[in-house]
């Protein structure tokens, strides 16, 4: 389980201001749930993941894990408690192979049969890509499918995926939305965040977050929050255009 | 022939070798030749005037290997030496050099091969040269190698040069004249610590109708070490020719890239690229989201971007 304690967190703009991006938010998400995060480009969404997985330290209040304070964790010990992070932008490396990758993701020396497993999961032809090194001769679709499947490889108990859908299109979507139905079957103890915008997402959630503003303004279950969003400009259709990057 | 530990040791960093390889070779050890073998295709013959030897690789020969590797461990040591391949008309082989130096002294060791590459028509030849330097003494590891290839019409090398450890200063000079449809590949890794220095240099001569260049070098200098890589290519035909720094730095270390282009033909079409800078903060972190530490992560990193 994880609990977000009075969250907040701050940058230093020009004018020597301070800008709140999140603002005390406190939220808790259950073992055996899918939760999606959704709400308006630049409300803090992509940040709140950040602040879970350690990349950015927050401003003030705590994170527990299972229990545990892991607000003072660096990334590399809330990934070996089992945290995991899909990252919207994937990175790119000149020399590391798609395999060296699951290999280091999965902490162990992977055969090529099991990495290719996990490469079909998310719809790539495995003996393709697996000696392919990630740079940039990769598509956007292609590189968010192996960052995918990275995640998978881990098996970790907490995963977050910021903005899965973001920069594929809709032959990938499809897939996507396969992948995480699949995951939400096996998701046993387990919990999944997904920061999206897209309809078809939402609809496999346990429940849905709305963040806007820096703040939760709604939460709850799929059944009760999804009716307020239908027609809102936070839904994205995936058929109507995809959801702007968001960078903050 | 017998190798005592170090020779075994060095053998094995620079050319894979686990003992005698097989095919054609000839293994130098502290300025002697411990191991000389000829087959029915390529003939080695010392020369009588300098040290060093002659490579003749008959026409057509095929699928064959020549392992001349060199491994100095005494020291003080310091040796020039020649190397001349003569590679027939259609042959298709691998050469693999390379040069290890122990130095547990305080004198400086230091080993110059100059070598020399004739391709005849249609040959194809891929030199493998990996450097590498041992030893805990205060004495030097100096490797100055010099390359010279020339390709006549049609004919193709492709040159891996590896250098990740252990050589204090090297001076590195490679040069090529290519006829026409000659092809040459180089790929370079270098990797210096300490208070290495390496200086690379390269001039390409690209002479012939559609002939071309692709010299990449793939570099990291780390702690108070320095590298200079110069690359020049000069078209004097319609010809293609590439070049590529692409350079990590790491604590105080520092790289000068100075890539040269000149076209003497209008169909002349030449490139380079060069980028310097040091390890990307967010590969760092997307490695350590995997669980790697930050040292693990910097690891990871360079040894895929030497690969």
């Amino acid at each position: 389980m994880l609990e977000l304690k009075n969250l907040s967190f701050s940058v230093s703009e020009e004018n020597s201001k301070e800008k709140e991006i999140v603002k005390d938010v406190s939220l808790t998400i259950d073992d055996g749930k899918l939760v999606v995060i959704t709400g308006p480009n630049g409300g803090g969404k992509s940040t709140l993941a950040k602040l879970i997985m350690g990349i950015e330290k927050p401003t003030s209040g705590k994170i527990f894990y299972n229990g545990e304070d892991i607000t003072d964790l660096s990334v590399t010990e809330r990934a070996k408690k089992g945290i995991s992070f899909a990252f919207q932008q994937p990175v790119k490396f000149k020399g590391l192979k798609v395999l060296d990758l699951l290999r280091i993701a999965s902490g162990k020396n992977l055969s090529v049969g099991d990495a290719c497993t996990y490469l079909s999961s998310v719809g790539l032809c495995a003996r393709d890509y697996i000696d392919r090194e990630l740079n940039a001769s990769l598509s956007g679709g292609e590189l968010k499918r192996i960052e995918i499947a990275q995640v998978l490889s881990r098996g970790t108990k907490l995963s977050i995926f910021d903005e899965p859908e973001a920069g594929i299109d809709l032959w990938s979507f499809n897939n996507l939305i396969k992948v995480f139905e699949g995951m939400r079957r096996d998701i046993n103890d387990g919990s999944i965040i997904i920061i999206s915008h897209q309809e078809r997402i939402l609809n496999i959630a346990d429940e849905i977050v709305v963040i806007n503003g820096g703040t939760v303004e709604r939460k709850g279950a799929k059944e009760e929050i999804m009716p307020t969003l239908l027609g809102s400009s936070t839904l994205v259709n995936f058929c109507t255009g995809a959801a702007k990057e968001e960078n903050v | 022939m017998k190798f005592d530990e170090i020779q075994l040791r060095l053998l094995d960093e620079i050319a894979d070798l686990h003992g005698v390889p097989e095919g054609a070779y000839n293994i130098r050890s502290d300025s002697q030749a411990i191991g000389r073998r000829s087959t029915e295709h390529i003939v080695i013959t010392p020369k009588k005037e300098v040290s060093g030897i002659d490579i003749e690789i008959m026409p057509n020969t095929k699928n064959e290997s020549v392992h001349i590797p060199v491994v100095l461990t005494q020291s003080g040591l310091k040796e020039v030496v020649y190397n001349d391949f003569y590679v027939g008309e259609g042959a298709d082989v691998l050469i693999v050099a390379g040069c290890g130096i122990d130095n547990c002294g305080t004198a400086d060791s230091q080993h110059d091969g100059v070598h020399r590459f004739f391709l005849k028509k249609g040959a194809k030849v891929r030199y493998v040269e990996k450097h590498y330097g041992s030893g805990s003494g205060a004495g030097k590891r100096i490797l100055n190698p010099v390359t010279e290839a020339y390709l006549e019409e049609g004919a193709e090398m492709t040159m891996e040069m590896v250098q990740i450890k252990g050589v204090d200063d090297t001076v590195r000079k490679t040069i090529a004249t290519l006829k026409e449809n000659a092809k040459l590949v180089v790929r370079e890794r270098l990797m210096t610590h300490g208070v290495q220095n390496a200086v690379s240099t390269y001039e390409v001569v690209l002479d012939g109708k559609d002939a071309s260049a692709d010299v990449v070098s793939r570099s990291v200098a780390r702690d108070e070490s320095f590298q200079k890589f110069d690359a020049k290519i000069v078209g004097n035909a319609p010809c293609h020719g590439h070049t590529e720094c692409d350079s990590i730095i790491m604590d105080n270390g520092r790289i000068l890239a100075v890539p040269g282009l000149q076209a003497n033909n209008v169909d002349a079409s030449l490139f380079h690229e060069a980028a310097i800078g040091k390890i990307a903060g967010e590969q760092l972190v997307k490695l350590m989201t995997l669980g790697l530490t930050e040292q693990e992560a910097e690891e990871q990193i360079i040894n895929g971007f030497l690969r």
